[in-house]
């Protein structure tokens, strides 16, 4: 509908063909827009944010540009089961942090439909506390088959909440997959909701969710089964904060090791590079996270929620382990990136060699074999790299040459 | 329309504003949206002229339907209306008001800026259609 210039050198053939504008001019049009958003237009800020979620040419330079103006907002993500309550506590606190002058930004990410690529995002129907106050800025993003992920999409979505001025920002988003514990992520303090009632939900805690709460919420916490659920959580903190080894790898089993075992080191091996980057952040933070019990519907526990988030972001500050956060994820968000933008690179390569199916069948008529095939695409671009590329160059704060993309 | 190239995901408001409780046609309306690849934020219930303004503003949506059958609608959409307006909101977002609508009241509405009223019955194809060919351009 719009924008097929953009689209120069690619051919739109589906298969996600359509190269990354990487360009990071700021566009003369987008210039306007950022100062719109700077001077406190909602109407602008909510420009942004959709630019960032199509994205749209033009924008990376748009959330460069955004970059200088952020840094001034607490980023917490909410997460847990589908039913937990998130919505309804994020309502809470919004409103409770407005008691308090804050002004609030909310990222509430939903699952769109794999077939149709539509959604329908009804995170907005909880946020009756909020009625009317701009001050309180609710966003509702789908998981999109984004470019880049969408982790990186929500993050951008955020650096444009941080830069409108506000000063807290929550990210919220099931508890389900990768993309989701990613997404949470990328924020500054992390809370995993629980609901009691089933003893599974603790359960399934276990499963790469544990690792990232900085405070576990047991919602609903007047239901029975709330003392068990919080009982079983202290308890899985403690071990985690007790076993200095593998709390990914080892949490699956019941039970202590027993005493003479040593200690689970031995399927230290397993761990990905991440996890144990996590495991080493886990150790050197300091911080044993907190177990609270709340009841969103009525606001009980809200108060003591937003002070233990204050005491993780004093934490953070006073360790110097934001500064290890923020570094972390800043390397995400480069890795991200290259990969993304590389990946483009190797696609359009294919294109330009037929297509992925021709590929495909000179394999299957044993014309060829994959790896030869995946040398005669990655070969040229290596040696590219060999020729071209000199570390000195675009860095920093040169990162590409405008005369690539030119606009 | 398939998805393909740069086209972009039509964002939806589906918004039921006043004091009627029903919502049966909202949430039709909002999976037939999402069926044919909107995005679609739904209201929920009861909602005020000011809140579906915040929510309009804040999701930056392109389309706007309001589902009214209280008959309230002469009150509350101008409301919503001057609300986007006061935003800057309004030029750029598609408004359609669904619901029982008496004929006179139909060309009351569309004067104030409201790009078509869908009666009961109206085939959910058509609406979607409307929809499509209506979404307003930007930039």
């Amino acid at each position: 509908m719009e924008g097929p210039d953009a689209n120069q050198g690619a051919g739109s053939t589906g298969d996600g063909a359509d190269a990354p504008d990487r360009t990071v001019a700021l566009r003369d049009g987008d210039a306007a827009l950022l100062e719109r958003l700077l001077s406190g237009e909602h109407r602008a800020l909510a420009r942004v944010i959709t630019r960032i979620e199509e994205r749209e040419p033009g924008y990376r330079g748009l959330v460069s540009a955004l970059y200088d103006h952020t840094g001034g907002a607490d980023v917490i993500g909410v997460t847990g089961a589908p039913g937990a309550g998130k919505s309804t506590l994020v309502d809470k606190l919004a409103a409770a942090y407005r008691d308090r002058g804050d002004t609030v930004g909310v990222v509430a990410v939903d699952p769109s439909s794999p077939y149709s690529g539509g959604a329908v995002l009804g995170d907005r129907i909880r946020m009756a506390s909020n009625v009317g106050d701009m001050d309180v800025f609710f966003r509702s993003m789908s998981a999109r088959g984004q470019l880049g992920g969408l982790s990186m999409a929500t993050a951008d979505a955020v650096k444009a909440l941080d830069a409108f001025g506000k000063d807290v920002v929550v990210i919220e988003t099931v508890g389900a997959g990768q993309n989701e514990v990613d997404v949470v992520r990328t924020a500054d303090t992390v809370a995993v909701l629980v609901q009691p009632g089933s003893g599974d939900d603790v359960q399934t805690l276990k499963a790469g969710i544990l690792e990232i709460g900085d405070v576990f919420v047991v919602n609903k916490a007047d239901v029975d089964g709330a003392e068990r659920a919080l009982a079983e959580l202290e308890e899985m903190v403690h071990r985690r904060e007790g076993s200095t080894a593998t709390p990914g790898a080892d949490a699956g089993h019941h039970g202590p090791p027993g005493p003479g075992v040593p200690d689970a080191e031995g399927s230290a091996g397993a761990d990905s590079p991440e996890a144990t980057v996590d495991r080493e952040d886990a150790e050197a933070s300091g911080w044993t996270p907190e177990v609270l019990g709340t009841v969103a519907e009525t606001g009980e526990g809200v108060e003591e929620l937003i002070a233990a988030f204050d005491a993780h972001a004093a934490h953070l500050r006073e360790s110097g382990e934001l500064t290890r956060t923020r570094r972390r994820r800043y390397a995400e968000e480069i890795r991200t990136l290259v990969r993304a933008d590389v990946g483009a690179l190797a696609t359009e390569a294919i294109e330009r060699r037929g297509g992925i199916e021709a590929l495909a069948d000179h394999v299957r008529r044993k014309e060829a074999d994959p790896y030869g095939v995946a040398a005669g695409i990655v070969d040229p671009i290596a040696a590219c790299l060999e020729d071209r590329d000199d570390p000195a160059d675009g860095w920093p704060g040169k990162p590409n040459e405008p005369g690539d993309d030119s606009t | 329309m398939s998805v393909e190239g740069r086209e972009r995901t039509v964002r939806c408001l589906v918004a039921k504003v006043g004091l009627d409780g029903h919502d049966r046609g909202a949430h039709v309306i909002a999976r037939a949206f999402r069926d044919a690849g909107f995005e679609v934020v739904y209201s929920g219930l009861h909602r005020a002229p000011e809140e579906i303004v915040q929510a309009a503003v804040q999701e930056d949506v392109d389309v706007l339907g309001i589902s009214i059958l209280s008959g309230a609608h002469n009150t509350l959409v101008p409301k919503v209306i001057d609300g986007l307006e006061e935003y800057g909101a309004f030029e750029d977002t598609l408004v359609l008001v669904g619901g029982i609508v008496p004929e006179d009241d139909v060309a009351e509405l569309k004067d104030l800026g409201v790009a078509e009223v869908f009666g009961p019955g109206t085939p959910m194809a058509e609406t979607i259609e409307f929809v499509r060919n209506n979404v307003p351009d930007r930039e």
